[in-house]
Order: C-alpha cells, then sequence, then structure tokens
C-alpha cells in the first residue's frame, strides 16, 4: 500500500472516530437531559469526538513516521540475503550504486538498468517493498483501530474529554516554542562542529590575526596555513559596514527622522515616512544590482577623473553607499523612537527660555535621545556587517587591507558565499573556513545585538 | 557690590546680528532635514527609475518581418498531416534559416533569434494552408540586432539594424516568452516562469512550515507561559533569531539539511525550510503583539461564563488577534520572498532549464535568478535581469499593499 493512500484511510477512518464517537455522546448527552440532569456530562459531545480521533491517529502517525525510517533498512537487509544479491561486488561503492538503481527501477523512478546486475535485483526489491509496505500499513491499521476502540470505549457522561484534548493543545503549543530553542541549538552547533573541524587544521590565532588571505592556493595545495589570515575581511567589513555605511546613514537618518517628527506637516509625514520605508523593503539582491550596475562604474570613472590610483569597478565605496542606503529606515526609526521618548515637558522648557527650535533640538533632545540613537546605530552595524548579496555582487572578491574607498575590498559574508558555492568537499579547510567565518560573525552581531538592546532598555527605564 | 544688571536692550545691533545669526542657523537646520529627507526618496526614486527604464525593454522583443515563401522553402511537410511528430521531424530551425537568408540575404541567418522556428510551428500548426502561400512572419530578433534596435548595439549590429528598418521590416512586439520561459543561455528565449515557480513552490513550504508554528509559540508565550527559566530561553532565542544574519541560517540550512538530513540539494522545499526558520521568529513577533492588543476584558468574559482556558484562547482571542497576525505573516513572508544569501548556500544558484514539478525537484527562486543573470556576461541579460526585478518589485508591493489594506480594514480601537 503506498503513503498517500494509507495517510488517507488514516485520515477517513479519524473523521468516522469523531463522527461516531460525537453521535455517541450526544445520545448520552440527550438521555441525561432527559433524565433531567443538565450537569450530567462533563464535557460537550464534540470533545469526546476529538478524543477518539486524536487516539485513533496519533499512535498510528506516529508508528508510520518511525516505520518510514527504518523500512528502507529493513529492506535493504532482505534484498541483500536474497539469492540474486550474492553475485554483487564487495566494494560499498559499487554495491549501493546497484542497490539504488534496482530501487530506482522497482519503484517506477526510472525505466531501465544500466548495469544488468541491478536488473536481477528489482524483483527481490519490489517484493520486499511489498512486503514491509504491507506490514506496515497493516500495523498502522490495527493500532488506529486499538487506539480508537480503547478510546471508545471511555465515552461516558462523567469522562473529562475535554481536558484531555487540551492537555495535548498545550503540549503542542509548547513543542512549537521549542522550536526556537532548537533552532538557536542547531546554529550554535553546526558553527561550532564545523569550526572545530577548521580550526584543527589552522590555528585560530593565525585565523583571527593573520594579514593574508588567499583560500584558493590553499586549496590547490601549494599554501600554508598563512593563506587563513582573515584580518583584511575583518577590516573590509568594518570599512563597508561600520563606515562608509554609517557615514551615509547616520546623517541622513537621523536629519529625516528629525525633519519628519519635529518640522514637517502631518500630511509630508504621513506620506515621506512609508516611502523612507520602501527603503528597506526593497530586495538586497536589487541594491546590488543597482551598486554592481550603476553605481559603481560612475564613482570609477569620477576616481580616475580625480586622479586617484588603483580605482576599482568593484570599490569598497559603492558598496558602502548603497548599504548605507538602506540602512536609512533602520536608523531613522531607531532615532524617531527614542526621540518621541523624550519627555515632553523638557522640550517645553527649552523652548519656552526662548531656545529656537533646532537649539532645542540640538542641545536637549538629541542629548537626551543619545543612548537610544546609540543603540540603533548598534543595531544598525551589526544589520550591516551581516548583510550579504551588496556586498557579494559590488564590493569584490580582492582581500585588501587598504584605506581607499576607490578600492576593491572584500568581506567576510563575501568570503562565506565564495567559499560555499563551487566545489563541495566538505573535508577541505576551504569550505570549512566558511563556517569558522560564519561563527565570528555570528558572535560579533549577537554581542552588538546584547550591548544595544541593553543601552536601549536602559535609558528607557531612566525616564520612565 | 554688583553693578546693577540693565534689562537686555533687544533693539542694539549686536542683539539683532545675534538674532539674526540664531534664526538663520535654525533655517540652515531645517534645510539640511529637508535636504536629507529628498536625498533619501530621490534615491529611491532614481533606483525604480532605473530599473523601469531598463526593464521595461525587457517586457518587448525586436521584430523582424520576413517574407516566407512556403513553396520555395526546403520545407517538406504534408499539409493534411500536421502533427506534432511531423513538425518535430521536419527541421524547422534549418528551414527557418534557408527562409531568412532567401528574403533577407546571405548575412542574414544570424539576425534572427535561435527560437525563430518556433513562430514558424506556430503558424503552420495554427493554419496548414499556408504552407502553399507566401506570407509575412515576424520573426524575434537577434539578441545583437535587439539591442541595436533598443540601445546601442556594436557596429555591425547597428548596420544590420539600419538596413532593415529602412526597410520598414522592425516592429516592436511583447516578449510573451519572458513570463512563459525558464533560465537559457541567450538573452532573447530566458524566462522567468522556471524562477517564478520556484519562488511559489518555497513560499508555499515557508508558510505551511513557519505559520503554524509560529502563531503556536505566540499563543503560548503570550497566553499560558508561567513566567520560568524555559520560558525565558524560548524569549532569548526568538529575539537572538530575528536578529541573526540571513547566510547564517544558510550555514545552518547547508550543513544540517543537507549534509546530515540528506534532503535534496537546490529544492524548494529545503529553501523554504530554511527560510521558514528566519520567518517564524517574525511571525512570532508579530502574533504577540496582536495577542496583547487583544483587551483582558474579552479573556475575563469568557472564564467568566465557563469557557476553559484553551476555549478562550482560540474560541475568542486568536480570531480577534488573526488580522494582526495575518499582516505580520505577509510582512515576514515578502522578507523571504526577497531573500537571497541564504539560498545561494544551499545550492540554489545552479542553472535550472525546467520549472520544478514538485517540491523536491531542482529550482531557482526570482532573487536567486535576478544575481545569477546579473553575473551573464551577455549584454541582452541586462534589459532582462531589470525586467525580473521589476516583476519581484511588484509582488513585494502587493504582498505589502494587502498587509496595510488589513491593516487598515481590520484594525480596531479597543
Amino acid at each position: 500500500m503506498t503513503g498517500p493512500a494509507i495517510l488517507l484511510l488514516l485520515a477517513g477512518l479519524g473523521a468516522i472516530a469523531w463522527v461516531s464517537a460525537r453521535a455517541r455522546a450526544m445520545r448520552l448527552q440527550n438521555v441525561a437531559r432527559a433524565s433531567g440532569r443538565r450537569d450530567a456530562m462533563h464535557s460537550l459531545p464534540g470533545y469526546h469526538g476529538w478524543y477518539v480521533a486524536l487516539w485513533t491517529l496519533v499512535p498510528a502517525g506516529l508508528f508510520l513516521a518511525v516505520w518510514a525510517n527504518i523500512a528502507p533498512g529493513l529492506i535493504t537487509q532482505e534484498v541483500l540475503s536474497s539469492p540474486a544479491a550474492q553475485s554483487l561486488p564487495a566494494d560499498d561503492f559499487s554495491r549501493f550504486a546497484i542497490l539504488g538503481e534496482a530501487r530506482a527501477i522497482a519503484t517506477g523512478m526510472q525505466a531501465g538498468a544500466f548495469n544488468p546486475l541491478s536488473q536481477g535485483l528489482v524483483e527481490p526489491y519490489a517484493q520486499a517493498i511489498g512486503k514491509y509496505g504491507f506490514a506496515g500499513a497493516a500495523l498502522a491499521l490495527v493500532l488506529a483501530f486499538a487506539g480508537g476502540a480503547y478510546a471508545f470505549t471511555r465515552v461516558r457522561p462523567d469522562f473529562r474529554a475535554r481536558t484531555r484534548v487540551e492537555r495535548l493543545v498545550m503540549a503542542t503549543l509548547l513543542i512549537a516554542s521549542l522550536l526556537a530553542i532548537i533552532t538557536t541549538l542547531g546554529i550554535v552547533a553546526s558553527l561550532l562542529w564545523e569550526s572545530f573541524r577548521f580550526f584543527t587544521m589552522v590555528s585560530p590565532v593565525d585565523f583571527l590575526f593573520g594579514a593574508k588571505w588567499s583560500p584558493q592556493s590553499a586549496a590547490l595545495g601549494y599554501g600554508n596555513d598563512d593563506a587563513f589570515g582573515a584580518v583584511p575581511l575583518f577590516w573590509g567589513t568594518i570599512f563597508i559596514g561600520a563606515i562608509i555605511a554609517m557615514a551615509v546613514a547616520i546623517p541622513l537618518g537621523l536629519m529625516s527622522a528629525i525633519y519628519l517628527t519635529q518640522y514637517a506637516s502631518s500630511t509630508v509625514r504621513k506620506w515621506m515616512k512609508p516611502t523612507l520605508e520602501m527603503l528597506a523593503g526593497v530586495p538586497t539582491v536589487v541594491y546590488g544590482y543597482f551598486a554592481a550596475l550603476t553605481i559603481a562604474p560612475a564613482l570609477r570613472d569620477f576616481a580616475v577623473k580625480i586622479g586617484i590610483h588603483g580605482a576599482s569597478s568593484e570599490s569598497a565605496l559603492a558598496a558602502g553607499l548603497v548599504m548605507g542606503v538602506m540602512i536609512i529606515p533602520f536608523v531613522s526609526s531607531m532615532a524617531d523612537d527614542s526621540i518621541a521618548a523624550v519627555p515632553q515637558s523638557m522640550r517645553d522648557g527649552s523652548l519656552a527660555m526662548g531656545a529656537t527650535t533646532s537649539e532645542t533640538i540640538r542641545r536637549v533632545l538629541i542629548p537626551a535621545a543619545l543612548p537610544g540613537v546609540v543603540g540603533g546605530v548598534l543595531l544598525a552595524v551589526s544589520r550591516a556587517i551581516g548583510e550579504t548579496m551588496i556586498v557579494v555582487m559590488a564590493a569584490g572578491l580582492a582581500a585588501n587591507l587598504t584605506l581607499n574607498p576607490f578600492a576593491s575590498v572584500t568581506t567576510v559574508t563575501t568570503q562565506i558565499v565564495q567559499l560555499l558555492t563551487g566545489d563541495q568537499e566538505f573535508d577541505s579547510a576551504k569550505t570549512l573556513a566558511a563556517f569558522a567565518l560564519g561563527l565570528v560573525l555570528f558572535i560579533v552581531t549577537l554581542l552588538l545585538n546584547i550591548v544595544a538592546l541593553r543601552v536601549v532598555k536602559k535609558y528607557r527605564e531612566a525616564y520612565e | 557690590m554688583t553693578a546693577e544688571r540693565l534689562p537686555t536692550d533687544w533693539k542694539s545691533d549686536a542683539m539683532r546680528r545675534r538674532i539674526a545669526r540664531r534664526y538663520a542657523s535654525e533655517r540652515r537646520f531645517k534645510a539640511a532635514g529637508l535636504l536629507a529627507v529628498a536625498l533619501s526618496a530621490a534615491f529611491l526614486a532614481f533606483l525604480l527609475f532605473n530599473m523601469l527604464g531598463n526593464g521595461l525593454r525587457g517586457f518587448t522583443r525586436t521584430e523582424i518581418a520576413v517574407k516566407v515563401d512556403f513553396p520555395a522553402s526546403p520545407l517538406l511537410l504534408d499539409p493534411n498531416a500536421i502533427t506534432d511528430q511531423a513538425l518535430a521531424n521536419a527541421n524547422l530551425p534549418m528551414v527557418t534559416g534557408a527562409v531568412v537568408k532567401k528574403a533577407l540575404g546571405a548575412d542574414a541567418e544570424e539576425w534572427v533569434s535561435p527560437t525563430a522556428w518556433i513562430v514558424l510551428r506556430d503558424a503552420i500548426k495554427a493554419d496548414p494552408k499556408i504552407l502553399s502561400q507566401t506570407v509575412t512572419l515576424k520573426l524575434p530578433a537577434a539578441t545583437a540586432i535587439d539591442l541595436a534596435a533598443k540601445n546601442k548595439g556594436s557596429p555591425e549590429a547597428e548596420a544590420a539594424m539600419a538596413r532593415l528598418d529602412k526597410a520598414g521590416l522592425l516592429t516592436t512586439g511583447v516578449n510573451w516568452g519572458f513570463l512563459t520561459a525558464s533560465d537559457g543561455t541567450d538573452p532573447t528565449q530566458v524566462g522567468i516562469w522556471g524562477a517564478f515557480k520556484g519562488s511559489l513552490l518555497t513560499m508555499l513550504v515557508t508558510l505551511a512550515l513557519s505559520f503554524p508554528v509560529g502563531v503556536a509559540t505566540a499563543v503560548y508565550l503570550e497566553e499560558y507561559a508561567r513566567k520560568n527559566w524555559l520560558t525565558d530561553i524560548i524569549e532569548v532565542s526568538i529575539n537572538n533569531l530575528a536578529a541573526v544574519p540571513s547566510i547564517i541560517f544558510g550555514l545552518l540550512g547547508l550543513s544540517i539539511f543537507l549534509n546530515f538530513l540528506h534532503l535534496p540539494r537546490s529544492a524548494a522545499l529545503v529553501g523554504g525550510m530554511t527560510l521558514a526558520l528566519m520567518t517564524m521568529p517574525v511571525i512570532v513577533i508579530a502574533g504577540r503583539n496582536a495577542i496583547k492588543s487583544v483587551p483582558p476584558s474579552i479573556r475575563d468574559a469568557a472564564l467568566g461564563i465557563g469557557a476553559s482556558r484553551v476555549q478562550v484562547v482560540f474560541h475568542h482571542v486568536l480570531p480577534l488577534a488573526l488580522p494582526g497576525i495575518l499582516t505580520g505573516t505577509i510582512i515576514g513572508m515578502a522578507r523571504a520572498l526577497g531573500e537571497t544569501a541564504p539560498l545561494l548556500m544551499i545550492g540554489m544558484r545552479a542553472f535550472i532549464a525546467t520549472p520544478p514539478g514538485g517540491i523536491t525537484d531542482p529550482a531557482t527562486v526570482l532573487p536567486v535568478q535576478i544575481f545569477l543573470w546579473s553575473d551573464e556576461v551577455s549584454k541582452g541579460f541586462v534589459e532582462k535581469t531589470s525586467a525580473a526585478i521589476i516583476v519581484l518589485l511588484v509582488f513585494l508591493l502587493a504582498m505589502n499593499g494587502i498587509a496595510i489594506y488589513l491593516r487598515n480594514k481590520f484594525e480596531r480601537r479597543w
């Protein structure tokens, strides 16, 4: 019996269980009501229906999930013990290739065999698949019937079906919320494990403090540990994400927030705020394309015109500028929030003393809102250094330690993409280096976020 | 003894100058703010116009009117027995080349697109009688001619284009192939259908996984969770996940889903699972805010007439919070739709020329397709990339529009 058919059958059984248990509970309820006892049933008939349906479905479903994982192993064993399998080659690789082909033919995924040996295995395979498929389906049905029958006998007026059903609902909710922890653990575990494997090949000191990065040569076999010095990457990331992008985003974002909250009429504010927020909604691949196609060539031509050497068409400036624009709404909404949190009495006091609006903003509002703004900027930095597509498309691959914004630099995220696309040998230091870079990125963004949230929180408390 | 302080003489020159200076600085500050807003908006407008300017040309194609004399062509087809098989055997690409050569000159064969024979096939299929006639068909031009006609091409292409244009043979038609074809090697024959279908399947997987889990988590944390260490850990994890760079999720997908669980590479299934992990925290945070905004009096009233705690939530709180949850979900899905980096990590950057048939087939998605086309050397891909960007932006705009509409329509002030 095939998978979808058995699932459909189970669903049908569940529906029957729900309907019949509910009908039985209703009859009991009517009997109780007829005898004048309105409170005789503890739970509504629907809950009895759900209780029986769940008992029908959950054990059988769990069994099928387990079975789907162990059945392929059992089938392979069965096939290997068949007489036709005696002539298979001894080495695992070709044996599994033949087995895989036979399985594909037996399940109808492939029409004919390339290897004559696998043709002989098709028949045993089809038999084994049929046998275990039937056994699994039969066991699941037995479980469904047993579960349903057990639960059905418990449908009585004083049975607390609702409590049981609700307990299962609560358990499901709890399991769903545990997924967040599992994801976090998964990230930490995979990053730590692959980085650990990387650091058995390359020393962490060389990785964190080495100034030469050229993983290609290491992969070709004539490199040494020095090729994995990540300092140029860290510098490129900071240069683009924390210096150039912030030089664009902080003034523009802060001034936009000030203008829109303090000066603009409500109509302007109503239209301009969503417009600016659109900047954050544009996909990063679009920004990357724009930076690479329009901004970068223009900047290179400009640099050549004013006579700067080493101008590249993949410049740090192009990537940083566009990234800064992307971050503007982020900085501006954080600044907006923290300026709005400054008590009105402080502004009124300043205005009453005769200060102009701009003097009030510069001398009172911004100093008071500074911790919030700083927190927002830290969050923006963490967003910028984790940004991938803009730098992949516009910043280039040359690992330079340079202060020239027109030169090409590379970043941590660019290198992660570069190292992991292409060949996928999972034991080379080249691919594992990407996980070590990922770990550094994860730790740094996490720390930035923790510090930023703490700063913002502390400051909010100061005015409450 | 201190000197008696005189009242400030506001009319004195010094004070006038000082006030003028302060007002000037006020005006400068205000102008700076206006400039910041204007610069940001101008950048957005420049970006959008740039994409529109480049991209709208991607939806059109240049067509060359070619006189096709079927009886004189090397085509061997019986007008009474036109089947797909017969058309496939007729070597139409060769016939098309010969026809174009005859009509436009010896060097004209490379002026039409490699897919021009499809026009011939469709014309014959639509009306087999034309096989005994001479008709004028509009064949799509090759990339070089297309570029020359739309923008600026190589000198040879410009010369050929000028000749064709003079003869009045060039027209512009809608490139329907861009919406129905998939990735290819020649810019005149590529389309976004394959990537679009891949995006659709990926988004379905993402929604099916992240929405139930996200809503369940939000309900648990907001309505049932006791304040203990487990709840604290869950909350910290969710807030962290919302701030983790997207590429880290790609690394997770690569090492857990692909290398550990051995799920199929490049498939919409794995892409959807990876994006679901990213989208879930967004839905949880939006869901919690929506649930929080349902007033406690609703819960108290329901409890007061005997509802259980589960009934209170599922019968009363969730229906009232649903518009808010949906708004958050759509915004999260829009973000996932534009996401590229994690999908590159799990191998979705492969060249895939057929649309995926299911969630386990190799697929690509719209943003990745844009990234792949942007790397192409051929100049014809520039307008295709921008056209794909327009399609992506239209979808994002539509999703955000729906979210805003939902919020405005169903938002309640309690």
